[in-house]
């Protein structure tokens, strides 16, 4: 099983209207040689799914600078000024989640749960029109978990399995993300033949594809 | 005091209400020098929402690691004993009180402990990031912020900004004093002698509950 693809075959992956969850925060972790080939695949109308907006040049920006996403889920938008604009401006909708919730129910949706009930929200705009459910006298939103076609991901090691490491905090959402979409693919900073089991981060059942950032970049 | 000695003398006072052990996040700005200040018979854990704790000083412009961020973004340094998590995990620290103190900015706070400091609709919508987990999950909330902004009271009978959570605030540091949250209401606990009591609820806006507040050591 070659799991091991060229750059170049990411417009196989990719369709106008479809949602992408990408790794990283504030562009640590996200895997940029990706999104500039996504920016040049030009596939429009995405919903994509990640920590915050990015910068206008780097991360997820690129593709909000470049017209491409319809709608953007994320928990902070504050480093991309574009962000802002296009969300005022009506020309691209952003739901701002707080980033534990954000977290969880990506956590969730790869888990094979409905959703989670947390306390992040509550008595704030973040709870309205969804349910509160109170237990054992505390109250909680039901927030539903969250999952999405594709999942661009930044691994700094991996083996030709699909095995995966992630250096430092450039771990973030990327963990999360590989458990939670229809289809996987992961830049690797660092292709190995293999790896210590005991420094697996994400197993390689999650992942379907890799790009080897060297070959490519 | 100018501007950078206020911040200081805020961030040196929140210090103080640290224990040994303590597993403390900072916010961005007046918050991160909160850090300078911690007293060197303890150690604390700085956490960092993005997946570290044991967050140390940023580094020199020759060991940057970019690889190594706190929650701005920013490159900092990892103290012997830090380790790094993903994200879930990180909240699962915040959001399960294993987090003992948050230190952040505001733009408001009120009577009941409430505050806002995510959004001024209309003007900025940054997001809430992680304040809001932050605010619910950790055990003690401390907010470090100037007493007012340009003249205009902060410290409210009532928020007027959307919230970032409910009654959670336990405890406010400005320049001017330390306020207490309480069931019954804010209680000035300390204040500043470079003012007297009347300016302090001048400043405020809220109703303090004054009984022979002590004042607030300067060194």
């Amino acid at each position: 099983m070659n799991k091991l693809i060229k750059l170049e075959q990411l417009k196989d992956f990719v369709f106008d209207g479809m949602s992408i969850m990408v790794g990283g925060f504030m562009a640590v972790g996200t895997p940029e040689l990706l999104i500039d080939e996504l920016v040049k695949i030009n596939v429009r109308d995405l919903t994509i799914i990640c920590n915050d907006a990015g910068f206008i040049d780097k991360g997820v920006g690129k593709l909000i600078t470049n017209g491409q996403v319809k709608k953007l889920v994320a928990s902070h938008i504050g480093l991309n000024p574009m962000a802002g604009q296009l969300m005022s401006d009506d020309k691209m909708e952003v739901l701002l989640v707080p980033q534990g919730t954000l977290a969880e129910q990506i956590r969730a949706g790869g888990a094979g749960l409905g959703g989670i009930l947390t306390p992040t929200g509550i008595g704030t705009v973040v709870e309205n029109g969804k349910k509160i459910i109170s237990l054992e006298g505390k109250k909680y939103i039901l927030e539903p978990s969250m999952k999405a076609d594709l999942a661009l991901l930044y691994g700094s090691k991996v083996d030709k399995f699909g095995n995966t490491q992630y250096t430092k905090t450039t771990r973030n959402f990327n963990p999360v993300m590989a458990t939670a979409t229809k289809h996987v693919i992961v830049l690797a900073r660092k292709l190995v033949d293999e790896m210590n089991p005991d420094h697996v981060l994400t197993p390689h059942i999650f992942i379907d594809n890799i790009v080897e950032e060297v070959q490519n970049g | 005091m100018d501007k950078k000695e206020l911040k200081n003398f805020i961030a040196k006072r929140v210090a103080k209400e640290f224990n040994d052990g303590d597993v403390v996040n900072l916010g961005i700005g007046l918050p991160t020098l909160v850090g300078n200040f911690v007293p060197t018979n303890i150690q604390i854990f700085l956490q960092s929402e993005n997946g570290l704790i044991g967050l140390g000083p940023a580094p020199t412009e020759d060991k940057v690691d970019n690889d190594i961020t706190n929650a701005g973004g920013q490159p900092v340094t990892l103290l012997p004993g830090g380790m790094y998590f993903d994200s879930a995990t990180s909240f699962g620290i915040i959001r399960g009180g294993h987090v003992d103190v948050t230190v952040l900015g505001s733009l408001q706070v009120d009577e009941s402990g409430s505050l806002a400091n995510w959004i001024i609709p209309g003007k900025m919508v940054p997001g809430m990031g992680g304040a809001m987990d932050l605010v619910t999950g950790a055990k003690k909330v401390i907010l470090a912020m100037t007493h007012t902004n340009r003249g205009r009271a902060k410290i409210l009978k009532e928020c007027t900004l959307p919230l970032t959570a409910k009654k959670q605030v336990n405890l406010i540091v400005t320049e001017m004093g330390v306020i207490e949250v309480k069931d019954d209401g804010l209680h000035l606990v300390e204040y500043n002698p470079e003012f007297t009591i009347e300016e302090v609820v001048t400043a405020t806006e809220a109703t303090l509950i004054i009984n022979n507040p002590k004042k607030m050591e300067m060194e």
